[in-house]
């Protein structure tokens, strides 16, 4: 479960969250929408646990994330949690194959079993035969595709996703979410993804949108 | 409440005040629509003032019929239905040298079912905006909550837009390109539900109460 209570931040004289409340419950989809300076993303960032919020609490499978140190909450979100950001961010030095079992190998794996789910998870979004190449040398798609396997290779109980096909066509949009939706459905992990796009956003069970740092419906992830 | 070119006669228990807008004139323009039903839209007109079929069927090409304009026979056949159902009652028969002038008025159920019509989301059917239009017309015109008719319309869209996802990732040939040819409007009619929710915190007057055109 992922949980939001009463939380409220500010950069400087700037109000980015209010009082904002949000439970997602272990296996639910979430599309969390609004404009640009909404707080969508402001909300992301506390709930994975990047920034603390000034008020309230995130509560993350039961541990609360504010009273972690920061190596706390790296360790929680490495072990916990799987993102997915706009462009990817592959790392660049890597082929697709290591930069899909990073996550494994910073939780201490061994690389032959974390290069054998490496290349099975390739396999199950069609990228196989791309493994040994550079970032650089695969289209946007394909690198997102990457970027989805990274984020589930080490079956984390969330995925976070920051408009993951803000920068794909339609049929290459699609074709992530399906995956995302897939495979966090087969393994029971709760998805919450921020979008301003009402197609992505109907790919997931559940939406709620933000304006000016507060949820403006539902008031706590009920159906919408 | 002033409506355009309208004087108001409703009982004021009739006068729905729960969202008043002040709107500008150009807001209708991008409000009449190509194809509305005409039954809830004549309804719709009698609720300021009792009309005459003659001046019903200029309000109606005026706001809802710019490309498909009421016949003068379809006015009286919808004003003999209306009445039909006691939506509407004839309040004063004119007689003259010519065809009898009837001056027909809404009635409290008529009233009570344009509350229906406006409140109640349609199917999400790819020509559900088209009849959208009237309604969010209709709420300004009368001061119903405009807002909330936008609101029910994007939820039922939204929920169909999830059934389309579902049956699009069984879907092949022919099958996946109706699915998607409906996603992709569904998508924008709810970027126009969204658009003109924007817009309409941008109408509404600080005085309240009053709709010009």
């Amino acid at each position: 479960m992922l949980e939001a209570r009463h939380v409220g931040l500010s950069y400087g004289a700037t109000r980015a969250l209010s009082d904002v409340s949000l439970r997602i419950d272990r296996g639910g989809s979430v599309a969390l929408m609004g404009a640009s300076g909404s707080g969508k993303s402001s909300l992301l960032h506390c709930l994975a646990g990047v920034v603390v919020p000034d008020e309230g609490e995130v509560v993350v499978g039961g541990i609360e994330l504010t009273g972690l140190s920061d190596r706390d909450r790296s360790r929680l979100r490495l072990e916990r949690m799987g993102v997915v950001f706009q462009f990817g961010d592959l790392v660049p030095e890597l082929t697709l194959l290591e930069n899909v079992m990073l996550p494994l190998q910073l939780l201490g794996h061994r690389s032959g079993p974390a290069r054998a789910r490496g290349l099975d998870l390739l396999g199950v979004l069609g990228i196989a035969e791309l493994a040994n190449s550079s970032t650089g040398a695969v289209s946007g798609g394909q690198a997102q595709r990457a970027a989805v396997a990274r984020a589930m290779i080490h079956e984390p109980a969330m995925v976070l996703a920051d408009e993951p096909t803000g920068a794909l066509d339609s049929i290459n949009a699609e074709a992530i979410l399906d995956a995302l939706v897939a495979m966090t459905t087969s393994t029971g992990t709760t998805l919450l993804v921020v979008t301003h796009d009402n197609l992505v956003a109907s790919h997931l069970q559940t939406m709620v949108t933000m304006h000016d740092g507060s949820i403006l419906s539902p008031a706590a992830g009920a159906p919408a | 409440m002033r409506l355009a070119g309208l004087r108001c006669r409703v009982p004021e228990s009739c006068i729905h005040r729960s969202s008043p807008a002040r709107v500008a004139p150009w807001v209708y323009l991008w409000s009449i629509v190509l194809k509305v039903s005409s039954t809830e839209a004549v309804l719709a007109l009698l609720e300021p003032e009792p009309a005459y079929g003659y001046t019903l069927k200029h309000q109606y090409d005026r706001w809802f019929g710019r490309k498909r304009p009421l016949g003068f026979g379809q006015v009286y056949s919808t004003l003999s239905r209306l009445e039909r159902k006691g939506w509407i009652a004839q309040s004063q028969v004119q007689a003259g040298h010519g065809p009898e002038r009837r001056l027909y008025e809404i009635t409290a159920d008529g009233v009570t079912a344009i509350d229906g019509w406006v409140g109640t989301p349609q199917a999400p059917d790819l020509f559900a905006t088209s009849s959208l239009y009237a309604r969010v017309t209709v709420a300004l015109l009368s001061g119903r909550d405009a807002g909330q008719v936008l609101a029910g319309q994007r939820k039922v869209h939204l929920e169909r837009m999830r059934e389309l996802q579902a049956s699009r990732r069984q879907a092949q040939g022919p099958d996946l390109l109706a699915i998607t040819y409906e996603l992709t409007h569904l998508d924008a009619d709810l970027r126009w539900i969204e658009e003109s929710g924007t817009r309409l915190t941008s109408m509404t007057g600080e005085d309240g109460g009053a709709i010009d055109a």
